[in-house]
């Protein structure tokens, strides 16, 4: 082989792998992406059923029920509206009432929300991030222990 | 006063910097020596500066010193003495100064060790090197000062994160950080190298022990963050793709690109400009990581924005060192003489897929991890990019790179046989062969594609050990002739070995892992019992306890197998007294056949608990796989011919064949 085929040989395999790769995530961003939505978004962009979503808000006071089994129901509000949620499984160790809360899963058709994994990841602010930012756009007042930077003004 | 002492040593760091960013450059650029020295003495003092103002942070977490308000922010007096000493890393302020003490670290090793580097390129390494310092010690001192004081000072802090709170993840950033940030001295000698205009094979062998020993902390650093997710946050998980680890992951799969190159380099004298260039991505893929966790871009975009001091000063020294690196290379790279010829079939071959496939698993991660950060950004659209991305993408550019892995070692430099490599490797095909029929016939679950993904590792676990082999000429040559081989190879030659059977156990291990993972989920009162693979558990009782600073309820699941008692379980679930916060304590039976993994959650009205117990097979592999790799890379690092400031061998006298 000469030089130049040899030089041909390697771009041309790198062009492929990166033409490859390319594809793979062009497809991937298209298949497997999931969307951030609040109970008022589902509402107001007509989110349909079936389709995978991850829903966040406050988890409602008083909502929370816990059978005998290990299927959960709650509520989860952006304050303006709330939509039912049931989940099978261990919460969270930071799932609580009135906190913050991401639930990833489908939507049942009937008004409710089937989740199958339950979030409460969230900063040392006790809310998730997306949670705040989205609760926040649509008005709502968070307590004190939500906001970033709060903890320094409580302090004495 | 020893706080305002550490201040003042951190002060006093960012000038000696700016004194070795100038003096020793402007010492090359003259051929002065004698500042040219002044880098030596300057890199050591910067170093004992900024360890005298790191050790007055933690003397201030030790003696809980409220005064100060990171202290006071993340600390509390009845912390455990290692959790307040950790706790010292455990936030943003005191994190980018343990980054700025392990950099100087880095550059006062090449002071001290690098006695057979010449003199300019030595001054102009610890130049570039101080150049970072500076960065990052007025990042340090102006956005994020851990020495601030608070007055009047509380009564009592406000507590680190209890999931913090854990041996391994205590251990978990210096790790990562030495990995992370080691990558600068490739990327020191990279630059120093284009300032100089000489870059050569000499140049590859003294950067490949900086970045072996980086990669191996990286490597290790990674895997307790792993290993410590898996355990701590109860989901029996141990990789989310979540961007603090891509962050991580990002700058090691260029650092493993990194290790090859410079060893076709240092070989062959082939891959300069790619290996330079790969030098300074590296090291961006760092800083990239360390904007990505330290800006507040991950918290929200929108909290980015409105706090943006800290976010645009990294951005400002990511744009700088990326933009200047590439810069000075686009300038100086044609004039890099072109090296050693190589047929596509060759070791070299064979390294330039390797390095091909991982940059562009690399570039996966970075599209998956950005690409929701842009889009909010652009748009305010949110969303989420979760393992189903990287598994898409990720994944199918590993298996070809597993595929190829074994053939590198056997193919000759230059030119090599392809088919006699498949020759040589029969009995790994044959290993894998069995694998596959073996693990259809034993588990009938899970998808069909998981038999191969094991048969992969089993491969790639196979093909290490025929490479020793050949080398030894095992089954060729008589016992003595064996040893003799076995005992005069040299010892980077068991590096490969460990590091690649290491990557084969880390594949069986994901594999296993997630393919035929067992779980169930139910509610549990005390007498209930659940078969989980084999195991009978029994939920025996839950008791109240108290620890040093949290209380607990934790239960008590008796094991069985094969109606012998084998382990006894203590799941828990902890409050801790401040913050109050609960944590999940996971009860984990280790096995080699993989681990038997038990959670409980909120005790229920009935008195019942809902418990979670997982099978995990062969998940020990992925941990133990890691530590292979790690060990791989120390006994390479201790091989005569790479230890840092040994004399050149001849090759002469090297008692093995060139390979």
């Amino acid at each position: 082989m000469t030089r130049k085929q040899k030089r041909g040989v390697l771009i041309g395999g790198g062009v492929a792998t990166l033409a490859i790769a390319l594809i793979l995530v062009l497809f991937a961003l298209k298949d497997s992406i999931v969307f951030f939505h609040t109970p008022s978004d589902i509402v107001e962009k007509g989110v349909l059923p079936g389709q995978r979503i991850r829903l966040g808000g406050l988890v409602e006071q008083g909502s929370v029920v816990r059978g005998e089994g290990t299927t959960i129901r709650f509520k989860v509000t952006d304050t303006l509206k709330d939509i039912p949620v049931t989940f099978t499984g261990v919460l969270p160790d930071l799932f609580k009432e009135g906190q913050g809360v991401v639930a990833e899963g489908v939507l049942d058709g009937h008004g409710g929300f089937k989740a199958d994994t339950v979030l409460a990841k969230h900063d040392e602010n006790y809310m998730p991030r997306d949670v705040a930012k989205a609760l926040e756009a649509k008005g709502v007042k968070l307590g004190a222990s939500a906001h970033p930077g709060q903890l320094k003004a409580e302090m004495p | 006063m020893i706080v305002e002492l550490g201040h003042f040593a951190l002060i006093l760091a960012l000038l000696v910097a700016v004194v070795q960013v100038v003096v020793p450059a402007f010492g090359a650029h003259v051929r002065d020596e004698r500042m040219m020295r002044v880098a030596e003495p300057a890199a050591i003092s910067q170093l004992l500066l900024i360890a005298i103002a790191f050790f007055a942070l933690m003397h201030a977490y030790v003696t809980s010193d409220f005064s100060v308000l990171n202290v006071a922010e993340n600390s509390h007096s009845t912390k455990p003495l290692i959790y307040k000493m950790a706790g010292v890393w455990g936030n943003h302020e005191g994190s980018m100064l343990l980054w700025v003490l392990i950099l100087a670290l880095f550059g006062a090793a090449v002071a001290l060790f690098g006695n057979n580097l010449p003199p300019t390129l030595k001054a102009r390494v610890l130049s570039v090197q101080a150049s970072i310092a500076v960065a990052f010690l007025l990042f340090s001192l102006l956005t994020s000062n851990p020495f601030v004081r608070l007055d009047p000072a509380p009564p009592d802090g406000n507590g680190l994160n209890p999931i913090l709170q854990d041996p391994a993840l205590a251990f978990h950033p210096p790790f990562l950080y030495t990995g992370y940030v080691g990558f600068s001295i490739a990327f020191s000698f990279a630059i120093a190298a284009l300032i100089e205009g000489r870059i050569d094979a000499a140049w590859a062998r003294w950067v490949r022990p900086w970045t072996l020993a980086a990669w191996m902390f990286l490597t290790i650093g990674i895997s307790m963050g792993s290993w410590w997710a898996y355990y701590e946050l109860g989901w029996g998980g141990w990789w989310f793709w979540d961007p603090v680890e891509n962050a991580s992951f990002m700058p090691w799969l260029a650092g493993t690109a990194l290790l090859h190159s410079a060893l076709v380099m240092e070989k062959r004298e082939a891959l300069k400009i790619w290996t330079v260039l790969l030098a300074i991505l590296t090291f961006s893929l760092s800083l990239m990581g360390t904007f990505i966790v330290r800006s507040g871009v991950l918290t929200s975009v929108h909290s980015f924005a409105v706090d943006p001091a800290r976010g645009v000063f990294i951005l400002a020294i990511l744009v700088f060192f990326t933009g200047g690196g590439l810069a000075l290379f686009a300038l100086r790279a044609k004039d890099i003489q072109p090296g050693g010829l190589f047929q596509p079939i060759s070791r070299e071959g064979s390294l330039v897929l390797n390095n091909l496939l991982l940059v562009t698993a690399a570039a996966t991660v970075l599209v998956g991890t950005l690409y929701p950060m842009a889009l909010e950004g652009l748009t305010g659209e949110k969303i989420s990019v979760g393992p189903p991305f990287f598994n898409m993408t990720f994944g199918p550019l590993m298996i070809p790179l597993l595929i190829a892995l074994p053939f590198g070692p056997l193919l000759a430099w230059k030119r090599g046989d392809l088919l006699g490599a498949m020759q040589r490797l029969a009995f790994a095909f044959l290993a894998a062969l069995v694998t596959v029929v073996t693990v259809y016939a034993v588990e009938h679950r899970g998808p069909w594609l998981a038999p191969f993904g094991i048969a992969l590792g089993v491969y790639v676990m196979a093909g290490a050990i025929i490479e020793w082999a050949n080398r030894v000429k095992l089954g060729s040559a008589g016992r003595d002739e064996i040893v003799r081989r076995a005992t005069n190879l040299p010892r980077s030659a068991y590096g490969t070995l460990f590091a690649h059977f290491g990557v084969g156990m880390l594949m069986v291990g994901i594999v296993a892992t997630s393919a035929y993972r067992e779980e169930h989920i139910l509610a549990m009162k005390p007498g209930d019992r659940v078969m989980v693979d084999g195991y009978q558990v029994t939920f025996t009782k839950v008791e109240r306890g108290r620890g040093p600073n949290y209380t607990e309820d934790i239960a008590d699941f008796n094991v069985k197998r094969d109606g012998e008692t084998v382990a006894t379980l203590q799941p828990a679930k902890r409050l801790y007294d401040a913050p109050p916060q609960p944590t999940t304590e996971a009860g984990i039976h280790a096995a080699w056949r993989g681990d038997l993994y038990v959670v409980i959650g909120d005790a229920q009205p009935g008195g019942g608990y809902a418990v979670r117990a997982y099978f995990n097979p062969l998940v020990r592999f992925i941990w133990l796989g890691a530590l292979f790799m790690f060990f791989g890379g120390g006994i390479s690092l201790s091989d005569r011919r790479l230890r840092v400031g040994a004399p050149a061998r001849t090759r002469a006298a090297m008692p093995v064949p060139a390979e």
